[in-house]
């Protein structure tokens, strides 16, 4: 028995490979589940009743998929150009901190013109903070993923200390915590008395949009050429430097992107807790949509439902919450199973 | 007072040198057991889960009602597990060791968090243990066994490394699989025995946070140790020797800034001094990056009869 790589992957298989990924995870993770002394069936009629069973669990999972989408893109973009980009995290909170400062009442400017520049300025932020590593890799060749992964810590220690010195609302009451960014940069609300908001809008836009640019433009060609092999994508005459420069503006822009979305449309304010590991999950999401930029709205739903419907289930049940977590770190190793056995198949012999 | 007299006092001290070697025993068992792993030619990422796992494992086991010791070997093979998890899917299945090893990373810290909440459901305050006290012996020496087993490991890694047949079947998978494959080695299973001593070693330096540097369990203990590690694995150009001094010289650091932390009582925001460490090791990365001399099969997957 020996693997042999096939030459074509249909479609099916590809759509089947993510789909039989999460039900494999989710039958490991009932092993969890009944371990608890659960009832095993019930706990994931909750956690499924408690994603999409109402109007309200519905827009919640909505909610909590935007970031989701846009860390997604922003490890597909990386990854595809083999920009092994583990930094979301701090990308993220660097264009929620962009947007606090940007949108804090620095700028008398109405909605419409505010709305963009906050966005555009979160998106600079995280951009640049993945340029540094991205620099250091094509410069030095240092391994960007140790260095995306401790820029994590350091921008978070870089929030916190914003959030008690210069950047502390004096009417926070002591806590950590930024003022409110004006009235004008606050994203409009997708549905009336839900948290739901239009970050959700950009960040569907945004996916339709990767997709053309991979599949239409000279630019998505480069990048996944390069992706493919950098030494054959020199060769052929492309700036392959250039092209993961910008491959890390994108990605770290896109990350940037989801934290200021979530400050203007959900949190209004920046905290230390805005994110509970969006940009470490936004690989999961990336890997589960094999980094195509349509499926990445479909992995990111999932997983945003798994978290929200997960919170619901452990109020009713002894479940710790922590099985989401689990249940996406699972997702995430079978995949990588499933996308092989995609890519391959089993010879006698 | 002036600068370098403040210096002076610190470096001066034996409580200070006591916290270095406090300090430095997780990286030094950390960076040798990422150093196992990719001496192998297997990248570990998994290694900041494998240490919580490590910790909340052995903490867990002592809150029990097992030994200590008990605690340290129950840590080793729950580490020695996770080691396998991401030994069998990047060594057999070639699968990418970047990726895997976040998984394992997120795997492992997830089921920490998991077991640790079900277990204790509403506990606010972290329940405690009687730790691993220090041996009574004078000055800096007065450090925990775990401490002192972290440096012994040193000369037992670097001996079996360099002067052993199985160190020189280690290296050889590394560096050139063909040929280990061609003087009749299963390529596979040394790797995936180097990976899972490697992760044993991991989840020793997560215990030892539980066991010995404090009596509790926390979430974010580890707090990116793991990923210092990695770096200090470059930074010592994948010798062991090198490691345990790159180790201490970065636990030199940590121990400064702390008291530097102190002395200059709150006129620098102490985020600063904690951003230190990371720093550090994004700067080792690039002093070193020039001439690093990766194990040459490094991250590259070995298949039977494919080149």
């Amino acid at each position: 028995m020996r693997l042999e790589p096939r030459t074509d992957t249909p479609l099916a298989l590809r759509l089947l490979a993510p789909v039989g990924a999460v039900v494999a995870a989710l039958a490991l993770c009932a092993l969890l589940v009944a371990w608890t002394g659960a009832p095993v069936l019930r706990a994931y009629g909750l956690l499924f009743e408690g994603a999409v069973g109402s109007r309200f669990a519905l827009t919640e999972t909505l909610t909590r998929a935007t970031p989701l989408i846009l860390t997604g893109l922003a490890a597909a973009v990386a990854f595809r150009a083999k920009l092994w980009n583990i930094g979301a995290e701090g990308q993220l909170y660097m264009g929620a901190l962009a947007a606090v400062v940007v949108g804090g009442g620095m700028l008398d400017l109405p909605a419409w013109a505010l709305i963009p520049v906050v966005m555009i300025a979160g998106m600079a932020a995280g951009g640049v903070t993945l340029l540094g590593p991205a620099m250091l890799k094509v410069r030095f060749g240092v391994d960007e993923v140790v260095t995306t992964l401790l820029l994590n810590f350091v921008v978070l220690l870089l929030v916190s200390m914003l959030l008690e010195g210069p950047l502390k609302d004096p009417m926070g009451m002591g806590w950590p915590q930024s003022a409110p960014v004006a009235e004008a940069a606050e994203l409009p609300k997708l549905v009336e008395r839900t948290r739901l908001h239009a970050g959700l809008t950009i960040a569907l836009g945004l996916s339709v949009l990767l997709w053309l640019v991979d599949t239409r433009t000279i630019w998505g060609y480069e990048n996944r050429a390069v992706g493919a092999n950098p030494r054959a994508a020199a060769f052929a005459g492309m700036p392959v430097t250039r092209i993961m420069l910008r491959t890390a503006l994108l990605s770290g822009g896109l990350a940037g992107l989801a934290g200021a979305a979530e400050v203007c449309g959900l949190k209004g304010y920046l905290t230390l807790d805005l994110s509970p590991g969006f940009g470490y999950s936004g690989i999961v999401v990336a890997m589960l949509a094999q980094l195509h930029p349509i499926g990445v709205v479909g992995a990111a739903l999932f997983i945003a439902g798994i978290f929200v419907g997960a919170d619901a289930m452990s109020r009713a049940m002894p479940v710790p919450n922590y099985i989401a977590d689990v249940l996406v770190a699972a997702s995430l190793l079978c995949m990588l199973v499933a996308g092989l056995l995609a890519r391959y198949r089993l010879r006698r012999g | 007072m002036d600068f370098l007299s403040i210096i002076l006092d610190i470096l001066l001290s034996a409580a200070f040198w006591t916290a270095v070697l406090r300090i430095a025993t997780p990286y030094v068992l950390g960076t040798l057991g990422e150093l196992l792993c990719e001496r192998a030619g297997v990248l570990n990422l998994g290694i900041e889960g494998i240490m919580t796992l490590g910790a909340m494992a052995g903490w867990m086991a002592v809150y029990q009602g097992a030994d200590l010791w008990t605690g340290v070997l129950v840590a080793a093979a729950c580490g020695a597990l996770l080691g396998l998890l991401h030994a069998a899917l990047t060594v057999p299945l070639g699968l990418s060791q970047h990726v895997t090893g976040i998984g394992v990373t997120l795997l492992g810290t997830s089921l920490s968090y998991f077991v640790y909440r079900l277990v204790l459901p509403q506990a606010s305050t972290p329940p405690t243990i009687e730790p691993f006290q220090p041996l009574a012996l004078p000055g800096a020496l007065a450090q925990t066994p775990l401490t002192y087993l972290a440096f012994l490991l040193v000369a037992v890694v670097a001996y079996v490394l360099y002067r052993t047949p199985v160190g020189l079947a280690v290296r050889m998978v590394g560096e050139n699989p063909a040929a280990a494959e061609a003087q009749g080695l299963n390529v596979t299973a040394i790797r995936v025995g180097a990976v899972m001593a490697g992760s044993a070693l991991m989840a020793l330096a997560g215990a030892f946070l539980t066991l010995s540097a404090f009596n509790a369990f926390f979430f974010n203990m580890v707090n990116g140790r793991g990923w210092i590690c990695i770096a200090l694995v470059v930074f010592a150009s994948w010798r062991p020797g090198k490691a345990m001094l790159g180790a201490l010289l970065f636990a030199v650091f940590d121990a400064l800034q702390l008291r530097l932390q102190q002395a200059s009582g709150g006129v620098l925001p102490y985020q600063l001094f904690l951003m230190m460490p990371y720093l550090l090791s994004i700067l080792a990365l690039v002093l070193v990056a020039r001439r690093a001399s990766y194990p040459r099969a490094l991250m590259i997957p070995y298949r039977k009869g494919e080149r």
